[in-house]
């Protein structure tokens, strides 16, 4: 299925040139196709109803930057029209009662959201193998992951079954599995998209994002969700200029390769693809030289410290109790508690509640907890200086090529596809992963990053990036 | 380097409110020991002057207009989600 640009497929609904309720049925079709790839959890039952109404306004009267634009979700977002799981048994009858803010304003602009993806149970994880619904697959092969924790979007967008999807990202969810599945994947400056209304994995570091065929298009998707909610305290207003119309000319920008990036850790094939994209860019007059951030190869440790604490405290509320899966005959409150939890939850949830509990813990709060916002401070500090002498710092999104289902049964060794991408959570900083080509057959993501609200230049870049690597 | 023992995880357990069986803590220890182990890299760095962070914004006390607004919810909805309800209230165990 041919996908146009997005701009491009809401002028001509706006125009009438076809009608929507085909374009909502084409969706779905293809998503019954691909199921064996298994992205999506849920279709909304209300799309062709909505794509129905669309149809009946006059040409003259369609207004609406994403005019019949179908769109995917990630689980995670709250949504009237179907359920909401986040990927985990303990939500699994939950129905919302309200729908997110980035949902709405997309809905409002006319879009029309045609189904749930697959993600890690809570966004938590990198493969999307934590999903208590059943792994999703790598959309270039069966036998591979797509990454996670946003990997139904990204697989849903890989198999054409969406204009666009919408994603988490809290360590690198959107970025790795945009890198894995090869499509576009953008992680805002924490703030400019509103978290009202998406599930709470790590307050501090949670983002939204879309992830795309091509940076235009997430481009455009920013434009519509971005800025400030009085719903969301932490939301940040967006760009006077807003996010279209951007230059994606590489003359005299200053782009930084970092040096912690390309160490042992990393496949030489991996790092050879970004070298050579380096190159093409220098080629199209990008000044580019090497930086190195010292404290960048502790930002796993702080990540894997503050993410998990924030994990254990968010994840409070499920407790059989107002919602959501609750044990039956309990003979306590305590009992309903925890066996309500013990029997809700899969593994990686437990154990990220048990490290952030132990790292919060008396006797542990200060030589972990407090220790990694101290660290997290100098990554800050440092990051900051980086971007004094760069305006885009590049590198892999992933440390590897996609790996196969059940390689990385061990936790630690999962947590370690998220090294190169963290950061910019703990940062606040934008980064966005654009494809670059294949090696062995699987997809290969390049990271841009650039200081925080600095999506236009980061995106136009990226726009670049997109255009010589074609 | 950080030892996560049998008692220790069932400490953890009752704190975080999850039941554990015997065969669960054994596991969860050793992993939680690999995952803290790593960690203790944080502890070679000299943070005596840093202030901790523990947000990136910068933004402080943001408040909203105290104005009255009708109330969008729908009681009987909210209440669909719950387990056990009762008279248009969630129904609890006995809590004292």
């Amino acid at each position: 299925m041919h996908w146009d640009p997005i701009a491009q497929l809401a002028k001509d609904n706006r125009q009438g040139k076809r009608k929507v309720s085909d374009l909502v049925w084409d969706c779905l079709r293809q998503i019954k196709k691909a199921d064996n790839y298994h992205a999506i959890l849920e279709t909304s039952p209300t799309a062709h109803e909505y794509a129905r109404e669309l149809d009946k306004i006059p040409v003259k009267d369609r207004k609406g930057k994403l005019f019949g634009v179908p769109f995917i979700v990630k689980d995670n977002f709250l949504t009237t029209n179907t359920h909401t799981t986040a990927g985990s048994n303990i939500l699994k009858p939950f129905r919302a009662p309200y729908q997110a803010t980035a949902v709405e304003r997309l809905e409002a602009e006319g879009a029309i959201m045609v189904a749930k993806s697959n993600l890690d149970a809570f966004a938590h994880g990198s493969s999307t193998e934590n999903s208590d619904f059943g792994p999703t697959k790598n959309p270039r092969n069966l036998a591979y992951v797509p990454g996670g924790s946003s990997g139904g979007s990204a697989a849903a967008i890989a198999l054409g079954q969406a204009a666009f999807a919408l994603g988490t990202d809290t360590g690198g969810s959107i970025r790795l599995p945009a890198s894995f599945s090869g499509v576009v994947g953008l992680k805002v400056t924490y703030g400019l998209v509103s978290r009202y209304g998406v599930i709470a994995m790590a307050s501090s570091t949670d983002t939204i994002g879309p992830l795309t065929r091509s940076v235009d298009d997430a481009a455009l998707v920013l434009d519509v969700m971005s800025g400030q909610d009085e719903h969301d305290g932490t939301s940040i207003p967006r760009d006077g200029s807003g996010y279209q119309r951007l230059s994606a000319n590489l003359k005299g920008k200053r782009v930084a390769v970092i040096k912690e990036h390309f160490g042992p850790g990393v496949d030489p094939n991996v790092a050879n693809r970004i070298k050579e994209v380096v190159s093409t860019m220098e080629a199209a007059g990008a000044i580019v030289t090497e930086v190195s951030i010292p404290i960048d190869e502790l930002a796993l440790a702080v990540y894997y410290i503050l993410v998990p604490a924030e994990v254990s405290s968010n994840l409070a509320r499920y407790d059989g109790i107002k919602y959501g899966f609750s044990a039956k005959q309990a003979g306590s409150l305590v009992e309903l508690y925890e066996r309500s939890r013990a029997e809700g939850f899969g593994d990686e949830a437990k154990r990220r509640i048990m490290v952030g509990t132990y790292v919060l813990s008396s006797g542990y709060y200060d030589a972990y907890y407090k220790k990694a916002q101290a660290v997290r401070t100098i990554l800050i500090e440092e990051y900051q200086k980086a971007f004094a002498q760069a305006d885009i710092l590049v590198g892999p999104t992933a440390p590897t090529l996609p790996f196969k289902l059940g390689a990385r049964r061990d936790p630690l060794s999962m947590y370690l596809t998220d090294v190169l991408t963290v950061a910019a959570n703990l940062v606040g900083n934008p980064a966005i992963s654009v494809p670059v080509g294949m090696v062995d057959g699987l997809p290969v993501g390049m990271q841009l990053s650039a200081p925080q609200r600095a999506e236009r230049t980061l995106l136009g870049v990226a726009r670049a990036v997109e255009g010589l690597v074609k | 380097m950080a030892k996560v023992n049998a008692r220790d995880i069932k400490h953890l357990g009752q704190l975080a409110r999850i039941g554990l069986a015997e065969a669960d803590i054994k596991r969860m220890g050793s992993e939680l020991q690999a995952i803290l182990g790593y960690v203790e890299k944080l502890q070679a760095v000299d943070t005596t002057k840093i202030k901790p962070t523990n947000q990136v914004t910068g933004l402080t006390d943001i408040w909203r207009q105290d104005r009255v607004w009708d109330n969008p919810w729908n009681r009987e909805e909210l209440l669909k989600n719950a387990p056990h309800s009762e008279d248009g209230f969630i129904k609890v165990p006995k809590v004292l």
